[in-house]
């Protein structure tokens, strides 16, 4: 039974109010990933939302418009393509296809029939990746057909033509900004790999400053330096700024050195790559890296404010880690949304969770840039100032009380209170 | 001048009434102890006399700067050394010092102050090791000589020989009466302990305090001849009967 004891009193140490929440936190980051991710697959699965432009009034056309009236939602069939274009926009569509007056004929004499997309691409998460896939399965679907009639009817086009009698001509609208030749699924997976990373970074980085600053308050509660430190001739403002800044520094370098790494591996991508996103305008300039560094500094000052205020509460080192918890939480909660999706398309409840938690503006802050969203960087970089304010401010009060070295005193009736949850 | 007045002193948490209506004088020269058993209140008169706690009521004064309204004037005159208080672990012995001392380095000359908290840690070479290398006896030497190196006007040291062997605790109470009666300008000692028979060797004058209360303040000698007792803790025992 001795083993049972020791099981038990281990087993009582280690679940702690903390450790539960974070437990329910990350239960929850995983529901709403699997809400997410079931929210796109519904999408898929249902009836992609085109236009239409039919130039030609060959039999072949015919089959490709029979096949897309009966695997799409088709919101515009006219003539013109910037009204084409607008109809799609409002309706929430993902292409409008052309196709040319020559396209049967080309296919008849053994060239392919060309099929002009114009997509419409609002995001650039791996979720928005996603979606223009089912506009993909459409293509494919018309090439069979098309493949399929011309064996039917025994005509004498080659071999090659006959299996793949389309060709695509790609235009990808994204946000705004036109690009040529380019399909979304090129742009995403080029706009993800350069802005993958940095949540991720930020995460760590977040993460191990805060953890500093826990653990240090920890230690100075623990060994009573804390005290010492509150009766020298120091105001609790500066010894609270000496904290973050300290840990600032500390952060920045760690950020730094991780970016270089990053910068690195964006060269070996960007290398192997025949695409550059910069002839195309999606790329940073110098003012949007001084905007991304600010941004990062902010979340970080922001970050190493909350771990302050937190560490107010620490009684000693374990529960200094302990309180890492909800800061993990806070980190990981926009790293993993910022991940799959895009700030642009994300539901409205999505993106006030995003903007009220401080790590998620340097996240976000790279790829709002390449399209020139300089209000949300802006906006962010001025709410984590007054978020890292605040939370700076409540701490130096706590400095200032007996709560830092006290803490809370129960009465009774908050006793009791306690007691349910026990 | 009187170095330390506190007057009718009262803290409260909730319902708890830690201190309750305390008041006694400290003189300039004098090591004054506060005694009692754990828990009497000992250690929260000490946090609010060294500004870390907030006044519930009363009043309490060092050299004249209240400690409600004026902390920062205390903080430049006093030291307070709580009780199983540590160093950083990762600094040296002698950067330790150096990071205290840089504190007050307006008041004084900081190589002066830091070749003075060598003086009184007589840690010998070990001065230049790290602080987590050091034995229970040597961290509270070189806490007593971060005390005591600034020459504070009020050294408030709460339990300073607590949990420390004979020859350490004596060594202890060496210091703090060499510093008491061998610094140049006036300068005073509040101590807190619950070892009884080392206030009689040490103070000069006592105040027993227990349930947050003040039960009795003289001179040990005089106590005891009051209490017909044999030593402190015997009149201790008297006095909360």
């Amino acid at each position: 039974m001795s083993l049972g004891n020791i099981v038990k009193k281990e087993v009582k140490e280690l679940i702690t109010p903390g450790i539960i929440i974070s437990m329910l936190v990350m239960a929850l980051i995983f529901v709403m990933m699997g809400q997410m991710i079931g929210g796109i697959e519904e999408g898929i699965r249902q009836k992609p939302v085109i236009g239409l432009i039919v130039n030609d009034n060959g039999e072949l056309s015919d089959v490709a418009e029979k096949i897309l009236y009966d695997n799409a939602t088709i919101v515009y069939n006219g003539t013109d393509v910037d009204e084409g274009l607008d109809v799609i926009e409002e309706e929430g569509g993902l292409a409008l296809l052309i196709i040319h007056s020559n396209f049967t004929s080309n296919i008849y004499n053994n060239k392919s029939g060309e099929i002009e997309i114009h997509w419409i691409m609002r995001g650039v998460g791996l979720a928005d990746a996603i979606s223009p896939t089912a506009v993909e399965w459409l293509i494919y679907l018309v090439n069979n057909s098309i493949s399929e009639y011309i064996i039917d009817h025994n005509t004498t086009i080659n071999s090659s033509v006959t299996l793949n009698p389309i060709s695509r001509n790609e235009t990808t609208i994204v946000k705004g900004i036109e690009t040529k030749n380019l399909s979304p699924s090129q742009i995403g997976g080029m706009i993800s790999a350069q802005t993958l990373m940095t949540p991720i970074i930020m995460m760590m980085v977040i993460l191990m400053t805060g953890g500093m600053v826990l653990s240090s308050m920890g230690m100075e509660k623990e060994n009573k330096t804390l005290e010492t430190l509150l009766t020298l001739p120091i105001s609790r403002g500066s010894i609270v700024a000496g904290k973050i800044i300290g840990s600032a520094v500390v952060g920045l370098v760690m950020a730094g050195i991780y970016m270089s790494g990053f910068v690195y591996y964006m060269n070996a991508i960007q290398g192997r790559s025949n695409i550059n996103l910069e002839d195309y305008g999606l790329a940073l300039g110098p003012l949007d890296y001084i905007l991304v560094g600010i941004s990062v500094f902010m979340a970080i000052m922001a970050g190493l404010a909350l771990c302050m205020l937190l560490g107010t509460f620490v009684k000693n080192f374990k529960s200094a880690q302990t309180l890492t918890f909800p800061v993990t939480a806070l980190a990981m909660i926009p790293m993993f949304i910022t991940m799959f999706m895009d700030f642009d398309t994300s539901p409205m409840s999505i993106q006030v969770i995003l903007f009220i938690i401080p790590f998620s503006h340097p996240m976000m802050a790279q790829r709002a840039l390449i399209f020139d969203n300089y209000l949300l960087v802006l906006a962010g970089i001025v709410y984590s100032a007054i978020f890292a304010f605040i939370t700076i401010s409540i701490a130096v009060w706590i400095f200032k009380s007996d709560k830092l070295l006290v803490g809370r005193i129960k009465t009774d009736e908050k006793k009791k209170f306690g007691k349910l949850f026990r | 001048m009187v170095a330390l007045e506190v007057t009718n002193l009262v803290k409260t948490y909730g319902p708890l009434r830690a201190v309750n209506n305390i008041s006694f004088t400290v003189r300039e020269s004098e090591i004054f102890g506060l005694i009692g058993p754990n828990g009497a209140g000992k250690t929260t008169a000490l946090r609010i006399i060294s500004t870390l706690l907030k006044i519930t009521s009363g009043t309490a004064q060092v050299f004249g700067f209240d400690v409600a309204s004026q902390p920062k004037e205390i903080r430049k005159i006093i030291s307070y050394l709580p009780e199983d208080a540590g160093a950083y672990r990762n600094l040296t012995g002698r950067e330790y010092l150096k990071f205290i001392a840089t504190f007050f380095k307006r008041r004084k000359n900081i190589d002066k102050i830091i070749k003075k908290g060598i003086e009184i840690a007589d840690l010998k070479e070990r001065i230049n090791d790290k602080v987590e290398t050091y034995s229970k006896g040597m961290a509270r030497r070189l806490l007593i000589a971060r005390a005591l190196m600034i020459e504070p006007q009020l050294a408030i040291l709460d339990e300073p020989t607590s949990g420390l062997d004979v020859i350490n605790a004596q060594e202890i109470r060496g210091l703090i009466k060499q510093f008491a009666k061998s610094t140049e300008k006036d300068t005073a000692v509040l101590l807190s302990s619950h070892n009884m028979l080392e206030v009689e060797f040490l103070c000069d004058r006592i105040a027993l305090i227990n349930d947050g209360e003040i039960v009795e303040t003289g001179r040990p000698a005089q106590l005891m001849k009051k209490y017909k007792a044999n030593n402190i803790e015997e009149v201790f025992v008297k006095v909360v009967r």
